[in-house]
């Protein structure tokens, strides 16, 4: 008799008849969850030196990026004189900052054009081709990834010819195809980076979603009836993202490397200076063999401290993300 | 009289896995030639279970448990057979009508450490149950299942992640999240066997008052004879996917009837380190689960072995005349007259047709 008391009544009874006046807001909990995890990642993040300079790399082309009209003494694109051909110059200025009693800090190219100017608008092109391509392959590879590791089968099976399909393809004459095809602009290239760096993040984001949803934790979500894009959101996506990070900011350091390898063999946009034409450029004109250093040195130097950059932050945060993920 | 009105039966419920093969099987198979095997977790298994009512479910390890408990809160399609839940038959349930079982069926998991979303705060993973099916007054709930688990206060959890929490307290959570939705029947898979043998009394005792006082069913499964002598009001005892005696948890234990309980009862429990819980260990090996041999599954293990009959003709799980449980052996006589040898004499073929019919393949 007891028994058919307590079947009938719970524990919840008097919630259930009352109500509760007291009820955590949802979006506020969260947000400040969110906001609490990312300040511990941040924290442990900026504890590492390598981390923490690499970031101030970053921010300092960023900022770069954003003022360049006021850092720029010229225009990146505008003779500065004219030869006596005409067209061609073949005659360059030394950098000011080497003694040369000039107006231009860095000096000019053959082709009379400002290279400390080029330089600051070639940050532009770097972190756009950067940030565009990495946050496209990341966020097309971690859904793809999702998708394919959590429904499995035909699904998966589907998405995963495509990626082995696209790993066929190599980069350079994709890229000559894609931009003969749409002609040679820089969202052109873009475009070809992203098609064909979303492969790698969707396998690895699709292996770890492959074993995530065979945790007890998914189980525990089935049973009390959660359907597929809550399990997806809520408990795959959460702990993929460091990954997803991860593959994002190593893209970001890939794509700027790969956009200065297009330009340098000449598939880069004529319109927009980037460091990878500037380099294009000076192996045009041999500047090497000139001696003309100051050329091509200042932007191979940025390309190495941002793609080394993002390669760091990218391994500092694999650091602290990893052993959490067990 | 409401204790033994039924709320769960299960019916000849069977699960197989396809085994993994290479992709040369699986292309042979898809042009027609080789047949696919199949790994029989659980084969044929039956019982009920009675409103407020414990059962166990007792086997060696891979005898199918797990699969059987996953089954029963709908984690695994059944291969065959079926579960009826108020007079439902799941397979033939509206979507409605699932949904209204999955807020009455919850399970507690083996490990604590990976039942609960690493990247979930205690909060959310005992929310989470209540926002699927849209349950009000969730913070209320969440503090009462949580002060339930002996989580005290319950405040100071909500924004704990499980990485700042022991096994115990975990397995705390994980009992508060099953049942916050205050369900019909739990399963139990082993709860305690991960945890330290410290705070097993603790999560154990906490199991007992949520039978007492939710009123609950539970279906707990374990190696763990002597546990589940303290936990359950009825006993079934798997090998190899199948139940071979069940009944009253005294009966069997005292006086267990079938040669393969007797062996496990007289089994001493061995230490595992490697998996950290206690293992059964019984001479012999466990039978091929894949190809399932004909007669008694016990039959190369078995200490009274009868000769052809256990070779031939599987012994059915029924009630015998000399005593209360029900035994899957042909060494008692059935209490319904049910012959094993007439189905040998009569016709050698039945029991062929019989096993042909077992090992059926279905998908999965
Ligand atoms: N998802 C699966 N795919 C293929 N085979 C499986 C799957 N789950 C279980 N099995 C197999 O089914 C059989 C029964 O497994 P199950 O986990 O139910 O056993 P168990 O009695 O719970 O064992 P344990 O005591 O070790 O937990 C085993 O042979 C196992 O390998
Ligand atoms: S049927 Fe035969 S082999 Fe099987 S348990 Fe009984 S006596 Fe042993
Ligand atoms: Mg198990």
């Amino acid at each position: 008799m007891a028994q058919e008391e307590q079947s009938s009544r719970s524990i919840y009874t008097d919630i259930d008849d009352a109500g509760s006046d007291e009820e955590i807001n949802k979006w506020q909990r969260t947000f400040r969850l969110w906001r609490e995890t990312l300040k511990e990642h941040w924290g442990l993040l900026t504890d590492e030196l390598s981390v923490k300079l690499s970031m101030l790399v970053v921010a300092g082309f960023m900022l770069i990026a954003i003022f360049a009209p006021f850092i720029a003494t010229h225009q990146p694109l505008q003779r500065q004189y004219q030869g006596e051909a005409g067209i061609i110059i073949e005659d360059w200025v030394e950098p000011s900052l080497l003694g040369a009693d000039t107006e231009y800090l860095l000096g000019t190219t053959a082709e009379g054009f400002d290279i400390f100017s080029q330089l600051i608008y070639g940050t532009r092109a770097a972190l756009l081709v950067g940030l565009v391509a990495a946050i496209f392959t990341a966020g097309i590879g971690t859904l793809v990834g999702l998708v394919a590791g959590y429904y499995g089968g035909k699904v998966d099976d589907a998405l995963m010819r495509i990626v082995d399909f696209l790993y066929g393809m190599p980069l350079l004459p994709t890229v000559i195809v894609l931009v003969a095809v749409l002609g040679p602009d820089l969202w052109n290239i873009i475009l070809a980076l992203i098609v064909l760096q979303w492969r790698s993040t969707a396998r690895v984001i699709r292996s770890q979603s492959l074993s995530l949803r065979e945790r007890p934790f998914v189980k525990a979500a089935e049973v009390a009836g959660a359907g597929d894009w809550h399990i997806i959101s809520r408990h795959l996506a959460p702990n993929v993202l460091p990954m997803t990070f991860l593959y994002g900011s190593f893209g970001i350091a890939w794509a700027i490397l790969a956009e200065a390898g297009i330009s340098f063999i000449g598939l880069g946009d004529p319109n927009t200076v980037s460091w990878g034409t500037m380099l294009q450029a000076s192996r045009a004109y041999s500047a090497l063999s000139f001696g003309a250093w100051w050329w091509f040195v200042p932007p191979g130097i940025c390309i190495g401290l941002l793609v080394i950059s993002g390669f760091l932050i990218g391994r500092g945060y694999e650091e602290i993300t990893n052993p959490k993920l067990q | 009289m409401s204790a033994n009105n039924v709320l769960l039966e299960v019916d000849d419920l069977k699960k197989h896995f396809k085994v993994n093969q290479g992709w040369i099987a699986s292309l042979m198979e898809s042009f027609g030639s080789g047949e696919p095997d199949y790994v029989h977790a659980v084969d044929g298994v039956s019982f009920e279970l009675r409103e407020g009512e414990t059962l166990g479910l007792a086997g060696e390890s891979g005898c199918g448990k797990t699969t059987t408990g996953m089954s029963l809160v709908k984690l695994h399609e059944p291969t065959a057979g079926d579960i009826i839940y108020d007079d439902k038959r799941l397979s033939e349930a509206s979507d409605a009508e699932i949904k209204q079982f999955r807020q009455n069926a919850q399970m507690i998991f083996q490990d604590p450490f990976e039942s609960l979303n690493p990247r979930m705060t205690v909060y959310d993973t005992v929310a989470e149950p209540l926002r699927i099916h849209d349950i009000p007054n969730e913070t209320a709930r969440v503090q009462r299942a949580l002060e339930f688990a002996e989580l005290l206060p319950a405040e100071h959890y909500f924004d704990q992640y499980p990485h700042e929490l022991s096994g115990g307290q975990r397995q705390r959570v994980a009992i508060a999240r099953a049942l916050v939705l205050d369900p019909d029947f739990i399963v139990a898979d082993e709860p305690v066997s991960m945890l330290d043998v410290s705070l097993r009394a603790g999560v154990l005792s906490l199991l007992d008052r949520m039978t007492e006082e939710f009123g609950l069913s539970v279906v707990y499964i374990s190696h763990d004879l002597s546990l589940l002598r303290h936990m359950c009001d009825r006993l079934a005892i798997m090998y190899m996917g199948k139940i071979v005696e069940k009944g009253p948890t005294d009966q069997i234990i005292e006086n267990p009837q079938h040669p393969y309980t007797q062996s496990l009862i007289n089994a001493v429990p061995v230490p595992d380190p490697a998996v950290g819980r206690e293992r059964v260990e019984l001479q012999g090996e466990v039978g091929d689960v894949i190809d399932i041999p004909s007669g008694c599954r016990f039959k190369n293990r078995c200490s009274e072995y009868i000769g052809d009959v256990c070779d031939q003709v599987v012994p059915p799980l029924e009630q015998k005349t000399e005593f209360e449980q029900d035994v899957a052996c042909h060494l008692y006589e059935s209490a319904e007259g049910y012959d094993p040898y007439e189905e040998m004499g009569g016709s050698p073929s039945a029991a062929e047709t019989g096993e042909g019919a077992e090992s059926t393949p279905a998908d999965d």
